[in-house]
Formats: C-alpha cells, sequence, structure tokens
C-alpha cells in the first residue's frame, strides 16, 4: 500500500517537472518568433508612430532635437489642410469604387455563370483564375505594353485609334481600374463560387416545388445565403485596393503625371524626396482610415452571420 | 565487447584531434581580392566591367559591377548609405547627388587625393566641377569624373537632305533645311515634319517626369533662353527661376512637346530611341550614353542615314545668343564604409591614367581626360563622339545641394501639367515653383 503510495507522488511530481519542462521548452521555441515580430512589426509601427509628430528625414545623419525635432501635429495639420491632399484622397476613393464594384459585379456574375453546367467547365474555371496567381508587377508591365498607344493592342483590338492610355491623366486612373479588375474578379469569383457551393440544394427544391421564379430563387435564397462571403470578399478588395502601389506603378510609373493615389504618392514622399516624418503620418492616416472602413463592413458582416 | 568499443572510441577520438591539429597548422589558401561597384543598369557599366578586367590582369584584383534599373538606382543606394553598409566600395553616382552625399559623409573626400595625382590638372575643369566639387566653388572633391554625358541630338540625314524635302521646307520656312542652327529652327524642322496621319512625328524628346528626364530638358531650354534656375551659391531664385528667359524656355518646351508620338508623357531614353530606330521621327534628343544603339545598325535599321548634333544656340527675349547643354553622366566616389578601400583607390589611380582613358573611350565610355577628349583617335572612334566633345563644353547641370530630390520632385510636378498637359501658363508654373522652392531653401536653413 505504502509502496503504491509512493510511485503514485513519484508519479505526479515527475508529470509536474515534465509539464514546467514543456512549458519553458514552448516558450523557448516561442520567444525567436516574438522577438522577430517585435522587430520586425511592432518596432517599426511605434517607431512611425513617434517619427509622425516630428520633422525628420532618414537621408540625414541623425541629430537629435534637430532631426528628428518634435513639431506636435503639425504633420497631421499639413495633410488635412492641404487641397492637393484632398485630391489624392478622393482620386483613391474613386478608384477603391470603381474598381471594387466592378470586381464584385464581375466576379459575382461569372460565379453564377460557372454554376451552370457546360463542355470544358474545368479548365475555363481554371483559365479565369490565372490573372489572379499573376505577381501584380508582372501584371502591371504586361498592360503598360498593351495600351502603348502606338502598337499597343488594346487600342487596336478596340479601333480607338493612338489614344494615350498612359500618360494622360484624364484616362490613366481608368486604365489602372481595368487593370485592377481584369486581375482580381477571378478572387471574388472565387470566393462567391465556394459561398454559391454551399446552398443546401433543397431549399432551391422547395422554391421550385412552389413554382418560385429564377429571380425570386436570386433575391430570396442565393443572395442572402452568401452575403457574409461576399461580405469578405468585399472587405479584401477594398483595403487592397485603398493600398494599390505595384499595379500603377508598373502601369503609369510614380511620375507627376500618374494618378494621384495615397500610396503612389507615400512612397514618392518617403523614398524619393526623403520627408520620413511627413510620409509617416501619411500612412498613419490611411492606417486609420483603413481600419475605419473594415469596422463598419465588419459590422455588416457579423449583423449578416447572425 | 564493452571495454574493447570503449577504447575504440578514444582511438578514433584521438586520430580526428591529431588531424584537426595537422590541418590547422597549414596556411590557408589565398584569399581572392576584389572590389564592387555600384552603378546604374545601362551599357557604360558593361563597358566599364570589361575595362577593369585590365585592372585585373595587373593587379589580381577582381572588379564586380553591380548593376541597378535607372527607377531605383538613387533610391538605392541612398537606402544603402544611409544603413552605412559596405557592400559596395566605390559608387559611380548621380552628379546631382554629390551635395548629399558629401554633407552626410557618406563618401571619402578626395581633394589632396586629386592634386596629389593630378587630377585638376589632366581632367577638364567643367567635369571636376560638375561631378566631383561640393559646394561648387569651394575647392572640395569627392568623386573622379567618370562618365562624362550629356542632352544631345540624333537625326535622320536622308529626311533632312532629300531634295523633296529641301524645296519644301525653304518654301515654307524661307531657308535651308539641315542641322538646326538655333532652338526656333529645330522648332521650324519638328513642325515640318509632322504628319500624324501618316504615323510620322516631328520629334523624340522627353516627358518623363518620375525622376530628372523632364527637368533636365527644361533646363536646358531655360539656359537657352536666358534663364536660371537660380543662384546655386546664395540659393537665390525669385526673379531668376521665374525670369522672363526662364518663361520663354518652358514655353518654348510646351510648344515643341505638341510635335512628339502619341504617348510620350512618360517617354525616357528608351522611348526616345525606339521612336527613332522605329522611323516615326526625323530626330531625337537623349543622352549620348544612348547613342551607340543608334549607330549600331542591328539595332537601328537607319543606323547608316543616323547623324548627330549638340544643342543648338538660341537668342533670348534679352537679344543675347547662349549655348547649353543638361548634364549627365557620373563621378566615382569611395565609400566610407567601405572595408577595402586601399583597393578602391587602386582602381581609381588605374582608372585616371591617360592609356586607361583610352581604352575607356574606345570601349564606348564617355572620358572626362582632356588630352583623350581632344585627340583625333577619339574623335574618330564614333560617329557621335564629335558631338560630344562639343556637349562637354556647353553643358550645366541641376542643383547638387542635397534638397536637390525634392527640387526635382517639386519642379516635375508643377512643369509637367503644363509642359505635357497643357494645362496653366509658364509663368503661372514658374511662380509657383518658385515659391515652393523659396520654401524649401528657407526650411533647409539657406537664408538665415
Amino acid at each position: 500500500m505504502r509502496r503504491r503510495q509512493k510511485e503514485n507522488e513519484g508519479l505526479t511530481i515527475e508529470a509536474h517537472y515534465r509539464s514546467v519542462k514543456d512549458k519553458t521548452l514552448m516558450r523557448l521555441f516561442i520567444l525567436p518568433t516574438l522577438v522577430l515580430l517585435i522587430a520586425i512589426n511592432v518596432f517599426p509601427l511605434v517607431w512611425s508612430l513617434f517619427l509622425s509628430f516630428a520633422n525628420y528625414t532618414a537621408k540625414m545623419t541623425n541629430v537629435w532635437g534637430k532631426n528628428p525635432e518634435m513639431i506636435g501635429v503639425a504633420n497631421f495639420h499639413r495633410i488635412l489642410t492641404d487641397p492637393e491632399m484632398w485630391v489624392k484622397f478622393i482620386t483613391t476613393a474613386k478608384y477603391v469604387i470603381m474598381s471594387v464594384v466592378g470586381e464584385m459585379l464581375l466576379g459575382f456574375g461569372l460565379a453564377l455563370l460557372l454554376q451552370l453546367n457546360f463542355k470544358w467547365k474545368g479548365i475555363i474555371t481554371t483559365l479565369l483564375i490565372l490573372p489572379m496567381t499573376m505577381s501584380p508587377v508582372i501584371v502591371g508591365l504586361m498592360w503598360r505594353l498593351f495600351y502603348e498607344p502606338n502598337w499597343g493592342m488594346f487600342n487596336f483590338l478596340l479601333g480607338l485609334g493612338r489614344i494615350d492610355w498612359i500618360s494622360d491623366p484624364a484616362r490613366n486612373l481608368y486604365s489602372i481600374v481595368i487593370a485592377d479588375v481584369w486581375m482580381w474578379t477571378p478572387f471574388v469569383m472565387l470566393l462567391a463560387l465556394a459561398g454559391l457551393s454551399a446552398v443546401p440544394k433543397y431549399l432551391y427544391e422547395a422554391a421550385e416545388i412552389d413554382r418560385a421564379s429564377w429571380w425570386f430563387k436570386f433575391t430570396r435564397i442565393t443572395l442572402p445565403m452568401i452575403y457574409p462571403i461576399l461580405m469578405l470578399a468585399l472587405i479584401f478588395r477594398t483595403i487592397e485596393a485603398f493600398k494599390i502601389f505595384d499595379l500603377p506603378m508598373g502601369i503609369t510609373g510614380r511620375g507627376a503625371m500618374a494618378p494621384p493615389l495615397l500610396a503612389m504618392h507615400l512612397y514618392n514622399v518617403s523614398f524619393v524626396t526623403w520627408n520620413t516624418s511627413y510620409g509617416s503620418a501619411i500612412g498613419y492616416i490611411m492606417l486609420i482610415m483603413i481600419l475605419a472602413i473594415t469596422l463598419i463592413f465588419v459590422k455588416y458582416l457579423n449583423k449578416a452571420k447572425q | 565487447m564493452k571495454r574493447k568499443v570503449l577504447w575504440f572510441g578514444v582511438v578514433i577520438l584521438c586520430l580526428c584531434g591529431a588531424a584537426t591539429f595537422l590541418f590547422a597548422g597549414k596556411e590557408k589558401p589565398a584569399e581572392e581580392q576584389f572590389i564592387t561597384i555600384h552603378w546604374a543598369q545601362w551599357a557604360p557599366a558593361d563597358y566599364l566591367e570589361k575595362l577593369s578586367e585590365g585592372f585585373t590582369t595587373e593587379t589580381g584584383i577582381r572588379v564586380v559591377v553591380e548593376q541597378t534599373p535607372w527607377e531605383t538606382f538613387v533610391q538605392k543606394y541612398n537606402t544603402e548609405m544611409i544603413a552605412r553598409s559596405d557592400a559596395w566600395d566605390i559608387i559611380v553616382g548621380d552628379s546631382q547627388d554629390i551635395g548629399n552625399m558629401a554633407v552626410n559623409g557618406h563618401y571619402v573626400e578626395l581633394t589632396d587625393w586629386i592634386k596629389d595625382h593630378g587630377v585638376d590638372k589632366t581632367f577638364t575643369p567643367a567635369s571636376l566641377t560638375y561631378f566631383a566639387e561640393y559646394p561648387k566653388g569651394a575647392g572640395k572633391y569627392f568623386a573622379v569624373p567618370c562618365e562624362g554625358d550629356g542632352l544631345a541630338w540624333a537625326y535622320r540625314k536622308d529626311l533632312f537632305e532629300d531634295p523633296r524635302n529641301k524645296a519644301l521646307f525653304k518654301n515654307k520656312y524661307g531657308y535651308e533645311l539641315g542641322v538646326p542652327k538655333s532652338w526656333d529652327n529645330l522648332k521650324d524642322i519638328a513642325e515640318f515634319f509632322h504628319d500624324p496621319d501618316k504615323g510620322f512625328y516631328g520629334i523624340a524628346i522627353y516627358g518623363d517626369n518620375g525622376y530628372d528626364s523632364l527637368a533636365m530638358f527644361a533646363e536646358q531650354v531655360i539656359w537657352s533662353f536666358g534663364g536660371e534656375l537660380g543662384d546655386y551659391s546664395t540659393y537665390k531664385v525669385d526673379g531668376l527661376l521665374n525670369s522672363e528667359g526662364s518663361i520663354a524656355g518652358i514655353k518654348y518646351y510646351r510648344e515643341l512637346f505638341k510635335f512628339v508620338p502619341p504617348g510620350f508623357g512618360d517617354a525616357f531614353y528608351v522611348k526616345c530611341n525606339d521612336a527613332f530606330t522605329a522611323g516615326i521621327v526625323p530626330m531625337s534628343c537623349n543622352y549620348l550614353a544612348f547613342f551607340p544603339a543608334l549607330a549600331n545598325e542591328a539595332t537601328n535599321p537607319y543606323a547608316a542615314d543616323t547623324d548627330y548634333f549638340a544643342c543648338p544656340p538660341q537668342k533670348g527675349p534679352d537679344g543675347k545668343t547662349r549655348q547649353y547643354a543638361a548634364l549627365g553622366g557620373q563621378g566615382a566616389s569611395v565609400v566610407t564604409y567601405s572595408k577595402k578601400q586601399d583597393l578602391a583607390f587602386k582602381w581609381l589611380e588605374w582608372f585616371i591614367k591617360e592609356d586607361t582613358q583610352m581604352e575607356w573611350a574606345k570601349l564606348g565610355g564617355y572620358t572626362c581626360h582632356a588630352k583623350v577628349l581632344a585627340s583625333d583617335e577619339f574623335l574618330k572612334a564614333t560617329p557621335y563622339n564629335p558631338t560630344f566633345k562639343i556637349t562637354m563644353e556647353i553643358f550645366k547641370d541641376w542643383w547638387a545641394c542635397p534638397e536637390y530630390d525634392v527640387l526635382l520632385r517639386t519642379f516635375s510636378e508643377t512643369i509637367a501639367g503644363y509642359v505635357v498637359g497643357g494645362k496653366g501658363t509658364a509663368e503661372e508654373v514658374l511662380n509657383k515653383c518658385t515659391q515652393q522652392w523659396k520654401a524649401i531653401f528657407k526650411e533647409a536653413g539657406y537664408y538665415d
């Protein structure tokens, strides 16, 4: 009896010792990732927040009190009171609305079409997904060649003559929207397809028994059932479109005649003219705007789930 | 058995120890010596790598020329220098960036070295001023002129000498069609050849406003019409950047831009050369470093009919005639953070030699060595070398202070809308730019 008690005690101590050891091990394994995360993500976030309240250029030697020099909210005040910055905000908003609406409508439309049974459906679906799998920079450069006014395919195929889609400010925003819609429509299509395939078939069967019309089934069954997944696509695409950089960089470059998009401006301010602190302030304003938009969408998403 | 295994292990361990001791005592194989030069991605960088093979043969030191595309070239080396990187031993950096690099201590000061090695006597004074000196006129040097370059012109001799074109031109403008003798003359020629309905256009010039291309073309017409970008020593811009001459220059640029092919709002060196080799323009402006492609029949079907000329003179609104060309090109500087500065200086010593400079010129590099430049051998080496020599005598450069990049950006942003898009007037955009530049200089403390 005593022996068994002793054995039990020994086992408990060993188990305890093992669990402590496991926890330490677990912490040790997490530590490098944690250190890396702090160094790569958290520190730059905090440092750039500090810089957004300062006057600082990374190009010049650091002299505390002079570079960086604390200037309070002057950078934010300058951004929000500069009429040219508002042109950039409005252009970015236009871009987001045009591209996201285009992608949602086309993506959902294609998903509905792919629900039908037809020959080569598998191959066509795969081909439709291809643009999304390409690198945005490559897509940008490829569309730049398409848009070339003198010998590009775009004007030639549409019979438009020698229209300048790249450096003419009246058109180049639309040229980026077209490329973005071409590239990211498959993403919405894929999500919508996944949503559509998850709608229970018995709902349609029941509606058919009641002789419901196609429109009735679409508005009362299909749309409500895949609304949450469409909201998810909307969130992803809005965030991505808001901070678009690689596609316009490839199509129009970062010149003065390129569309005044926020992310492009942020690049020019931070890495061309090296106004690091002003760039940080623009970055934070963008972050706040993206967070606000996402929160609104997430609220609707949660409502839809309920 | 257990004992035997133990002994076997001990023996193996002893053998390993003995082997380590023996091999550690032996000499390590000699490490290969090399230096890394950073430059933009273009043909002259390939020529430099080829040229440096001679240095390797002489000294055994290998030279790696690392190339970065032009679009990100300046940003890349600025970022590396901010990080105090020793990735490169020499940077062949942009001329206007010399102030930034010197003020922040990224380049080693070469004043004594240049005087000790007689570079101030063997290289052209203008090349030393623009590629190596900061502040201008202070006698402090931070580079050795490496690639002297400037904007010049290529034209189609067959079209210019065609009797029918000549007769039609004389009938319309009242003088002979030929190499333009003034910027006004050049505009007439562009207008004469411009026929969009036939897919032929008057001229190929820069319109890109991402980095410095638009600004470089603009500055040479501003200077030629009697304007100025400002006073480089006092930083005064009001009354200079928006002077009558500067306004006339920018107005001229806008007028000339009406004769470019469609989509030239983003045209830099590639588009200008492409338009010329596609045979859709009779003349094209570009940096001389891009002319080898035009002289080569493999890349230009009109190579046999292509000739070259330097930027022409022009009478300004004040009645004075001036001739200027925008400076391109770069100087070679030793990086402060390099751990192989001794090898870098060895390379520089070899590079400034007269025979190396002649070899450099023969390969296609643009030497700034006065004796080589004046030699018959150099002038006859390529069809565009005589144009290069004239350009080297008339060039001027952009601001070289550390704020040059902000000045470039604001200039491009304000001027491009008028030149490329036709928005506003020359007076409006130059006045706006003047105010912006004054604010930049004030913030930088130049007026204190």
